[in-house]
Formats: C-alpha cells, structure tokens, sequence
C-alpha cells in the first residue's frame, strides 16, 4: 500500500492539470487574443489621438485583462464536474482546500500569466508612458492572482447550474471592483506623477489574505454545489 | 464470495410499515456480530423536505457484497453518495470501522464509481490512472498497467480516453479501483454500458474484493444479476 502525501497530491494534480492545457494549447490563447480584440476596440471607438489614449490606457488594460479573466473563468471547474473527476477530487483522502488552491494557481498559470506577458504590447498600443509600464506590471501581478482566487470561490457557488455563465459574471463582477479600483488607481497615481505604493501594498495585503481564505470559501462552495 | 442482496423501502406514505419490518429482521439476524466495516442507523436523507430513502439500518462486513436494487428514482444513488461523503446525511448515523465519520475520515477508505466515469477525455487512460494513484495511494502489488490489462485493455494505454467506447471507459474507471487502497467501494451502477465479458469482469473484481477483506455496496436497476452465489439484496422502492 502506498498512500499519497499532501505534496504528493497536489503534484499529480498540477501535472495532469497542466497537461490538459497542453493538450488544448490553443483553447489557452483565447483569453489573449480577447484581451487584445478588446484593446483594439477602443481607439476605433475613441480616435487614435495619442494624448487622449494614454490618459485612460491603463484603465482599458486593466478592464480588458478582467474581462478576458472572467471569460476563462468558467473553464476552471466546469469540465471537471462535468466528467464526473470533480467528485472524486472531493473524494480524495487529502484536505479539499488545498487541491482546490493548487487548481487556482494552475489556473492563474495558463490564463493569468499569458495576459501578463501580453500586458506591455496592450499598453503600448495606448500609448501608456513607458515609465509607468513597471506599475502596471506589478499591479497586474498582484492583481490577476486576486482575480483568479475571487472567480474560483463565485465559479465554485455556480458550477452545478446549467448556463450560469451571465449570473457568474454579475457574482464576480462586484468582487473584482476593489481589484480594479486599487490597480487602476496605482497605475493613475505613477501617471500623475504621484505615489503609488500604496494602492499596490493594498492588493498585496489582499492577495495574502484572499490565498489563505478563497481555498477555504471555494471548498466549502463546491461542497455545497455538488450536494 | 458472500453476496448479500439487502431490501430498502423509501419511508412515509404507506411504505414505513414493511420498512420497520425488515428493520427489524435485519438487526435481529445481526445483533451479535463482529465490528462492521460500514454500519448505517436509521440513515434518512430528505431532498427539500421530500424524503428520498431511509430510515435505514444496514451493516456491511468486511468479505461481503451488497447488492442495492430499486427502480430508478428510488435513490439508490444518493444512497451511495452519502455513504461516501459527498452528501451529508439527512438523519441517523454511518459508522465506518466503528468509528463516526466526517467526511474526511470516509474518504480515506472509500472509492465510488458514479454514473461519469470520472475520466479526462484529453487524457490517455494511463495518464488518468497515474493522476488517480497521485490523489488516492497505490494498492500494493498492482501497476497502472497490470489494472489495464486486467480490465481488458491491454494496448489501450495511451488512446486518448475520448477515443474509447462507453463500456471501455467504464472499463478504465473500474482500473482506477483496482489501483487505489480503498476497502469499500461503492458502485453505482457498474454493469451498465458492459458487455456480458464485462459483467463477468464486474463480478470477477468483485469476488476478488471480497477475497482480500474489502466489502462493496453495489447498486443495480434489476436488468442484470449476479452470476455466482445468491446476494444479499437491499432493494429500494421509490413513492409516489
């Protein structure tokens, strides 16, 4: 007999969950390329006014990354529950909270990440001042883990329904507005030429509490889902 | 192998009466018995108020099969689901090695095999099997590919599980009890989508659980019967 550890576990997990985003590599651009569409979308609305812009590029960069966040949010556990792995990953002889928590980080990895990497060609496309551009990567660093924590315990609340994609967004949506406000506002701040440590001290304080308290909440929702 | 085939009635309306007796038969007949593997008492579970099965008293011994018969809707599946944890049950208590169990506790000797099978599609069945080993522990003196081949699925290994016939995947997930150190399995509805080859392979499996002091709570629609042995039979009813 061999029994798994903790660690142990939460590899296997990691690795098969990895896998299937390989498998699937090119469903893992979409949520890139969304952002990127989103992007483009506003100096055709707007007029390709350089000035005008970069007074609100950081903004759209920011609201394009959460949006395109949510659309990959579905993804997290729906295709698990639909096979019926979710069950026994519920099942699993090690503590809920911790494989859950180990999903989200794979999760932030494959979509997260990517719109990270993809973040200084959005901002240049909207003329952001380049001095700003090391702001906007560390808010978005603190801010896309937040925003996979927050999506995963609303993804958790809603993935037994049929067709929650709109009732999803209008859960997180609300949850992602502090995210949004505290990035922007950081971004804003090195703008204007103001500090803007604080804002980002802010998402931190959030991302530490928010990675110790969601693998709880989101356990404890999936359990509630899946009764 | 001592298959035993236990009768459930859903309570209220009319039910309860027969109910109570075989209730009482069932604890008459095992009153001074050696420490259960599982032991439900007055086990009930109610979905919105509308009772689903129970109350229920049953003991299953290490070395037995139980075989779970009723009509569909009769819940022998939230039966098993709560046996395993995922449901918290409605009233009364299930006791696992003598000890009352959290969902936690439960899950570190129980295996379900649900209606899905459980299985990534974009995965080859030894990828899932690995996957399942990681989560779960490893039985001793098994490999991933010693449960395939004795599933019948030798060559099989690295299709992508999306490429397998129904019964196949079925086949895989009974595999993945194979592997993992589970004493009780729960298995809901393990002959469906088989063969007659693989309803004998179901039986097989299980009469080799049973051999190394494993116990197993079968359910079945009634379509198909064991092969060997007469079970001992836990039919549920459904009201309405």
């Amino acid at each position: 007999m061999r029994y798994g550890t903790n660690a142990s576990a939460c590899a296997a997990l990691v690795r098969r969950d990895l896998l299937l985003t390989w498998r699937r590599r090119g469903d893992a651009l979409n949520p890139v390329l969304f952002a990127v569409i989103v992007v483009v979308l506003f100096p055709l609305a707007l007029g390709p006014e350089p000035n005008q812009l970069a007074r609100i590029s950081a903004g759209i960069v920011f609201v394009a990354i959460l949006l395109a966040g949510l659309l990959a949010l579905d993804t997290l556990f729906r295709g698990d529950h639909e096979d019926g792995s979710l069950e026994q990953l519920v099942l699993s002889p090690h503590p809920l909270p911790l494989l859950l928590g180990s999903k989200i980080a794979v999760h932030w990895l494959t979509t997260g990440l990517p719109l990270i990497v993809v973040a200084p060609v959005l901002a240049e496309m909207l003329h952001l001042p380049r001095s700003v551009l090391p702001v906007l990567l560390a808010a978005l660093a603190l801010a896309t883990p937040l925003l996979s924590l927050f999506g995963a315990v609303c993804v958790a609340l809603t993935v037994g329904m049929r067709r929650s994609g709109m009732l999803l967004a209008l859960l997180v949506l609300p949850l992602y507005v502090p995210v949004l406000i505290f990035a922007a506002g950081a971004c804003n701040a090195a703008q204007s030429g103001l500090a803007y440590l604080a804002p980002l001290l802010w998402l931190g304080a959030a991302l530490a509490l928010a990675l110790v308290l969601a693998p709880l909440a989101c356990a404890a929702a999936l359990r509630i889902s899946i009764s | 192998m001592s298959i035993t085939l236990v009768r459930l009635s859903r309570p209220g309306r009319g039910a309860s009466p027969h109910a109570r007796d075989i209730r009482k038969l069932m604890i008459a007949g095992e009153s001074n018995d050696p420490m259960p593997l599982l032991e439900a008492r007055d086990l009930s579970y109610s979905r919105n108020d509308e009772p689903v099965f129970g109350p229920l008293d049953f003991r299953l011994h290490a070395g037995e099969v139980v075989l779970i018969e009723g009509d569909n809707g009769s819940g022998k599946t939230t039966l098993l689901r709560v046996l395993s944890g995922l449901l918290a049950p409605g009233g009364g208590s299930v006791r696992l090695n003598g000890e009352n169990l959290t969902v936690a506790r439960l899950s570190h000797q129980v295996a379900l095999l649900g209606h899905q099978p459980g299985l990534k599609a974009d995965l080859t069945p030894l990828e899932n099997l690995n996957f399942a080993i990681g989560v779960f522990g490893l039985r001793a003196g098994i490999t991933p590919h010693l449960a395939l081949s004795s599933v019948g699925l030798e060559g099989y290994e690295d299709v992508p599980t999306r490429q397998l016939s129904a019964g196949q995947k079925k086949r895989v997930s009974l595999a993945r009890l194979l592997l993992v150190p589970a004493a009780l399995w729960l298995l809901d509805e393990p002959y469906a989508n088989l063969d007659r080859e693989g309803i004998d392979l179901v039986n097989r499996l299980l009469d080799a659980q049973a051999r190394r002091g494993g116990a197993a709570l079968v359910t079945s629609h009634g379509a198909y019967a064991f092969t060997s042995g007469s079970p001992r039979r836990l039919p549920l009813r459904a009201t309405a």
